[in-house]
This record gives C-alpha cells, structure tokens and sequence, in this order.
C-alpha cells in the first residue's frame, strides 16, 4: 500500500516506477496521466538500449560516443557531429572520407543512427526536465 | 541514398514487396519506409513502435496536430523530406493544407489555437537551442495545454528530431508532390507499425 500511495502523491516517483499499471482511489488519474507518458518514453528508451548495447558491426565503445557526440576523430567525428547538430549540412563528401578512413557501410549505418538518436533523446530529455521544472512549480 | 546497402542491400522478400508496393500505389517506396526494412532488429523495428506511439498512441492531440508538429519540427532542422511528407500528412488530416502552409510560413500569424501555436513554438525553441527553459514550459502551460500533452508533444518532437536527421544525413530522395500525397494517405491510414 505505501507502494501504491507514495507515487499516487509524487508523480515524479511513479513515472520512474512505471509499473504500477493498477491504482485506487483518488491517484488514479495520476496514475493514468503518467503512464501513457512513460510508455511513449519507453519506447524511445527501447530503442536507445538496443542501439547501444545490441549485437552490431561497431563496437559498442564507438556507437557510444557517436550516440553522445564525443570523443570521435575525423573524419568520422566530422560525419557525426554534423548529424548531430547541422544535419542538413552532411555532404556525399563527409561520406566518402568516413570510407577512406577504414569504416563499412554497416558501421556507418549504426553509427549515424547512433548519433541522430542520441542528440533527439538529449532534447526529449531537456524537454520533459523543464516540464517537470515548471509543473512542480505549479503544483507547489 | 548516400549508403549503398539502403538502396540494394535488402532480402529478395523485401526487395519483391517493395515492387509490389509500387506497382499497387504507382509511386515508388519512399525512402523513410525503406530504411525501416534495412536490417529491422537494429533500427527499424523499435523504431516504427516509438513513432507510432508518438503518432498514433493515446493523446488528447488530434492526428492532425501531431502531423503539424512533425512538420514544423522538420521545417526547423529544415529538413526537405520529412517537411514534404508531413505537411502532405497534416494536410489532409486537416483537410486544410493551406492552414499547414500558414503555420509552415509564419507561426504567430497562423489561424490556430493558442495552445497548440505555444506548443509548436516551445518545440521549435527546443530543436534550435537543444534547451527550453522552464519560464516558457509555463507558458505552454498557461496557455491551456497539459502536463501529458507537453509529454506527448515532446514525444513527437523526439520521433522528428531522429527521423530528420536520418533523411538528411542518409539522403532520403524528395518525392513529388504526388509521391508525398500518395505517402501521406498510407500514414492517415496504416500509420507507421
């Protein structure tokens, strides 16, 4: 019962709970709000573990730092960091050199998937922490 | 597009739908589907379940708005593909593409609601800056918009701001704008599952 009634009172508590797929009482369209919320975010997060820690033909150590934009040299550190933040920029070009350097097309694949997800995931995450910043605002 | 295996690295039962796709629709497959066939257990397979969550799942936003969002988040990263294909999409939704159009051209003069032009204007400030701040996450707030949907719009915007980046960066082929027509009919009607 604390289980149940402790997110009931602290929305935040639930989402990270987000199991608590029944209710009663007055939480109960907090509890409903929240978890269609969560569900959608879980997806989102479905899909960022398997990228990153599924089977692939890039090492995980390198889709990682593609997924955070970091620590990648050039070029393939040029490719990426334009998929992450200019990505109307890529050119067949930052391609060509990423090829020359040694990378397949299946680890090119991975890896701007990677770093497209990983920079959409930073913006969801920044979105969904200002909403928190300015609903637990109004709540108090 | 820009890898080789996007445009012939497909399995023979893959290759033999998407002929048949054509042949029934009279376009050719777009490249945004394409791309969710290519190896599916990395890619594909979560990702057309997030999109359709984020599209089609429960939500107090209309399908025509989610589709608004989805193109004037792509018109942010200006992205010519995904703005094609989902001002195509809103468009017919709304069964107004000249509303589409107006949002698309100028958002504080486009005949909306002030809930849903708040929304879309948080969403552009978060996909320019990569930051929101909480001052104007209250004012989406205050203008009549809920908690779960700001949720459901950011969801959105998350499917966009992947998919965007994807079409440009693996060169997604612009269609005509009787390809994104024909495109946005399948997407009112099947969705992205």
């Amino acid at each position: 019962m604390t289980r149940l009634a402790s997110p009931a009172r602290n929305p935040g508590k639930l989402r990270r709970a987000g199991r608590l797929a029944t209710s009663r009482g007055r939480g109960r369209e907090v509890h409903r709000t929240v978890l269609t919320e969560d569900r959608k975010r879980a997806a989102f997060q479905a899909l960022q573990d398997r990228i990153l820690t599924g089977p692939g033909r890039a090492s995980p150590e390198q889709r990682a730092r593609a997924f955070r934009n970091a620590g990648l040299a050039p070029p393939l550190g040029g490719l990426l960091g334009k998929v992450a933040t200019r990505p109307a920029q890529v050119t067949d070009a930052d391609f060509a050199a990423a090829r020359a350097a040694g990378c397949t097309e299946d680890e090119l694949f991975e890896l701007v998937i990677c770093a497209a997800v990983g920079q959409a995931g930073r913006l969801y995450d920044a979105g969904l922490a200002a909403l928190a910043a300015a609903a637990g605002e109004e709540d108090g | 597009m820009r890898l080789d295996v996007l445009n012939h690295g497909y399995r023979p039962g893959t290759k033999l739908l998407f002929a048949v796709i054509r042949l029934f629709s009279g376009q050719p497959v777009p490249d945004a589907a394409r791309l969710v066939f290519y190896r599916p257990d990395f890619y594909g397979s979560r990702a057309k379940e997030f999109t359709q969550q984020a599209m089609r799942g429960p939500s107090a936003w209309p399908v025509a708005d989610r589709e608004l969002m989805a193109a004037y988040v792509s018109t942010v990263n200006d992205s010519a593909f995904c703005i094609g294909a989902h001002s195509a999409t809103a468009g017919q939704a709304y069964q107004d593409g000249a509303k589409v159009q107006a949002v698309l051209a100028d958002l504080e003069s486009a005949p909306i609601e002030a809930g849903l032009r708040a929304t879309l204007r948080m969403l552009g400030t978060l996909t320019r800056a990569g930051k929101v701040s909480a001052d104007e996450m209250r004012q989406v707030l205050s203008a009549g918009v809920s908690r779960q949907q700001v949720a459901d719009a950011l969801a959105v915007c998350a499917a966009f701001n992947t998919t965007d980046r994807l079409a440009d960066a693996f060169g997604f082929e612009v269609l005509s704008p009787e390809g994104f027509e024909t495109g946005a009919r399948y997407l009112l009607k099947r969705g992205y599952q």
